[in-house]
């Protein structure tokens, strides 16, 4: 390893004789063998393959725009490729009145790669949906490569914009420049973290509220919670418009808001026969009728009949017909919670809390968010130090929750009722 | 050049959004009437209204510049009247109703290296983590195992080939930002974490690092004089918790930290629950630049399930009507005694009853 080391060190500062050299009139050096990156070996591995490669973009961009902090960031992902270490320690830079949003990034090896001591992480709330006019994608483009580094990745697990890659001396002026443009910063740490919605009733007929709506309506009512983060831990929202849960919210977010029908499946008689008529009686037989999760879906005299009452919402026959079927007309929310990954106490999914909650007009949104605020309210005072709603639900009993927050017990949170005698009544 | 505020701070949340959708979006918003895939790259959407939108989806590399970015953003503007969307999985969406606009679109994409595809039963792209890029306790680069993956799965991103959709994901801690995915190639360190006690207690909340061990392993200790933390190597179950607490708790290792590969992780309800992924490798080399040895597992299973799954079957569906030992055969991985779980609520994954396939 040591001797990787060194030829790292040795390619960055004691160039061959061969090269040729055009340095600035600072003396510092601008191009090498007329490029502006040094050596990079192992990254260029990965400009191979038919798949868009990120080192190629990363390459092109160094050479256009020639920031030195990319030069080192290149320096340094190729040291750690080679050594198989990562190298980056974090800090705390911030922007007057946030405490949360920019990821602090100093490099562990500056002697090595000075170009790269800094590369600091703005994380930007993008509108809902990952909706974009090239407007906005573009002013955000100029405002970032004027004083970052021009590396974006689209976007985040939690769905941030991540501008890679600021000094933490240009970071208030950039931010500034954002904030005017519409942009604003997301969570970081213990805090409300940035959301996601589906493309929602934007594009998709499949929508049973509307995501974009609510996603920018509670993310808004939570904006100083989610700018200076003083919570047990981390706490996300997550918005799909119907249970096929695009955005994985039921995995991956504390409070999981998926778009639900409470009458019946609706029917067009028409497509029905159309749809059979070009794809088979077998097709509906083998794809439909018998993947129904619940058999809700049976044939009389040849025709599809979905018992509603028995059926779940799994959208799974509209999926496959959606000419044909659509959701109900009387829509709202189910609301999950408790979806985690891993730390501390293993991966979680959220559970079902509310079946159903309307989210239609203003006041109900309102209404929502009052609730939302309760919850958050309850894990303030109950949870422990690094311990996510659903653990702590889980820790405190969900009885104990939902007396506290004053929600109604209801047979849809459970699969089956208590299998153990293990509790005691009031008394 | 010090720089002098001028601006007053508006916590404006989320961007707005109604800017951001096309005409044709904002007319026909909630009066969508059907969909239809065209292609694995092509959808339409037709509204209430009778209008038609399409969308055409392309890979996209995540790890992007502002030089991509303008790119995707001059294709926006030439043939979807300047608006475009991403979705979960990186991919980009350029909304039109110009059908006309359609293959010359598609044909720009593929001349500017951004495959297009994505949409319905096939390979749908990786999320992926920051990795030695960004994070400060990587041990892996995600950028470069997804890109390394999908150099594979190329053609099963742009043709109809597998029963249904397959989301996969890839991490580089336990940490799985990631995240649950039908195959997730997460990285798994071997062995306990390595303590600096010359530093810990300067860099370190003792009680912190303590409380983040899911197994009590981690107990005070003094060494040299130093308040210092010990871990008790026989019951810690190398989780990596304690590291993002405490930088002085070093579990990355550049050669006993491995990658393991899980599967049937699956966030829709469409037929089944949506379901926890399992594992089913483990101790795969974290080779870079090109991670063959994960390369070829995620292959191999993705190769089974085409084969073996019925249409509309996700991942965890196949595997649920086949059984986990056809599993093991189909994929010729090797079942190890560590895929039982030995953690809480281990029982809910035993075989509670007497059925075995011979
Ligand atoms: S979650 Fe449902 S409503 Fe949202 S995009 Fe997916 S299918 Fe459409
Ligand atoms: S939505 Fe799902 S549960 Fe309901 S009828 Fe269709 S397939 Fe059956
Ligand atoms: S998976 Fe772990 S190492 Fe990778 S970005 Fe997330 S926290 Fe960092
Ligand atoms: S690696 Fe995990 S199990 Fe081991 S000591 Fe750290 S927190 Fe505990």
């Amino acid at each position: 390893m040591d001797n990787i080391q060194e030829s790292v060190v040795a390619s960055r500062e004691v160039p061959a004789e061969s090269e040729t050299i055009e340095a600035d009139v600072n003396g510092q050096v601008i191009k090498k063998n007329g490029k502006f990156l040094n050596e990079t070996p192992m990254l260029d591995e990965l400009e191979n393959g038919p798949w868009p490669s990120f080192v190629t973009g990363l390459k092109e961009m160094a050479e256009r725009n020639k920031k030195p902090m990319l030069r080192g960031v290149m320096d340094q992902l190729e040291y750690s490729y080679q050594t198989k270490s990562g190298y980056w320690k974090g800090g705390l830079v911030t922007v007057k009145g946030y405490g949360a949003g920019i990821i602090t990034r100093y490099s562990m090896i500056k002697d090595k790669v000075p170009e790269a001591l800094e590369f600091h992480t703005f994380r930007v709330q993008p509108a809902p949906g990952f909706h974009y006019n090239t407007k906005m994608l573009r002013g955000l483009c100029d405002i970032w490569e004027k004083h970052g580094s021009g590396l974006i990745a689209l976007h985040g697990q939690s769905g941030d914009i991540m501008l890679q890659g600021i000094t933490a001396e240009k970071a208030q002026e950039c931010f500034d420049e954002l904030n005017e443009a519409g942009w604003d910063l997301g969570g970081a740490g213990a805090g409300i973290r940035t959301s996601m919605s589906c493309v929602g009733p934007a594009r998709c007929e499949q929508a049973c509220y509307d995501t974009l709506q609510v996603h920018k309506k509670v993310l808004d009512a939570f904006v100083g919670a989610i700018h200076r983060p003083e919570r047990n831990y981390k706490l996300k929202f997550k918005f799909s418009g119907c249970s096929n849960d695009c955005v994985n919210a039921i995995m991956r977010s504390d409070i999981a808001v998926i778009g639900t029908w409470k009458d019946d499946i609706q029917v067009d008689k028409e497509e029905v026969k159309a749809w059979i008529e070009k794809k088979g009686m077998d097709n509906l037989v083998n794809n439909v009728i018998t993947r129904c999760p619940t058999n809700a879906i049976s044939l009389e005299d040849g025709e599809m009949v979905i018992d509603n009452r028995n059926c779940v919402r799994c959208m799974h026959c509209i999926n496959v017909m959606p000419k044909a079927l659509s959701p109900g007309k009387e829509r709202g929310v189910s609301v999950l919670m408790g979806g985690k990954n891993t730390l501390k106490v293993g991966t979680m999914l959220g559970s079902m809390i509310i079946p159903f909650y309307k989210v239609d007009t203003d006041e109900e949104i309102e209404n929502f968010i009052e609730l939302a605020e309760e919850i958050v309210e309850w894990w303030d005072d109950n949870g422990l130090d690094h311990e996510r709603i659903g653990e702590t639900i889980e820790r405190c009993g969900m009885k104990q929750f939902l007396e506290d927050v004053g929600l109604e017990a209801n047979i849809d949170m459970i699969s089956a009722p208590r299998d153990n005698p293990y509790y005691k009544t009031e008394y | 050049m010090t720089y002098e505020r001028t601006w007053q701070t508006i916590e404006s949340g989320p961007h707005e959004y109604k800017e951001a959708l096309h005409p044709v979006v904002l007319k026909n918003y909630g009066k969508w009437k059907y969909h239809e895939m065209l292609n694995p790259g092509v959808m339409v959407h037709v509204g209430e209204s009778g209008d038609e939108l399409f969308t055409v989806r392309a890979g996209t590399p995540r790890q992007d510049s502002v030089d991509l970015l303008r790119r995707l953003c001059d294709l926006a503007d030439k043939y979807a009247d300047g608006y475009l969307r991403f979705t979960v999985r990186n991919n980009v969406e350029f909304m039109t109703p110009h059908k006309e606009n359609i293959e010359p679109l598609i044909k720009d994409l593929e001349e500017q290296g951004f495959p297009v595809g994505g949409i319905g039963p096939l390979v749908t792209s990786i999320a992926h983590t920051q990795g030695w890029l960004h994070c400060d306790i990587p041990a892996t680069d995600a950028s470069g195992v997804a890109k390394s993956v999908m150099d594979s799965l190329y053609n099963d991103f742009k043709e109809w080939k597998m029963p249904n959709k397959v989301r996969l994901s890839t991490s580089c801690c336990s940490i799985n930002c990631g995240g649950q995915a039908d195959i997730a190639i997460v990285i798994k360190h071997t062995r306990p974490p390595r303590i600096n006690h010359d530093i810990l207690s300067t860099v370190c909340e003792l009680p912190k690092a303590v409380a983040r061990c899911p197994v009590a392993a981690i107990r005070p200790t003094t060494v040299n004089d130093k308040k210092s933390l010990m871990v008790d190597e026989e019951k810690c179950i190398v989780c990596g918790a304690c590291f993002g607490a405490c930088p002085a708790m070093e579990i990355n290792h550049p050669e006993y930290s491995k990658f393991a590969v899980w599967v049937g992780g699956k966030n829709s309800n469409a037929r089944s629950k949506p379901s926890k992924m399992s594992l089913v490798a483990d101790e795969v080399p974290n080779n870079p630049p090109r991670w063959e040895e994960v390369n070829d597992i995620v292959g191999r299973i993705l190769k089974a399930y085409q084969v073996g799954g019925k249409p509309w079957e996700r991942m965890n569906e196949w595997i649920g009507r086949i059984g986990w030992k056809r599993f093991f055969e189909e994929t010729e991985l090797e079942f190890k005694i560590d895929m039982i779980d030995s953690y809480r609520h281990a029982r809910a994954s035993f075989n509670q009853s007497a059925h075995v396939r011979f």
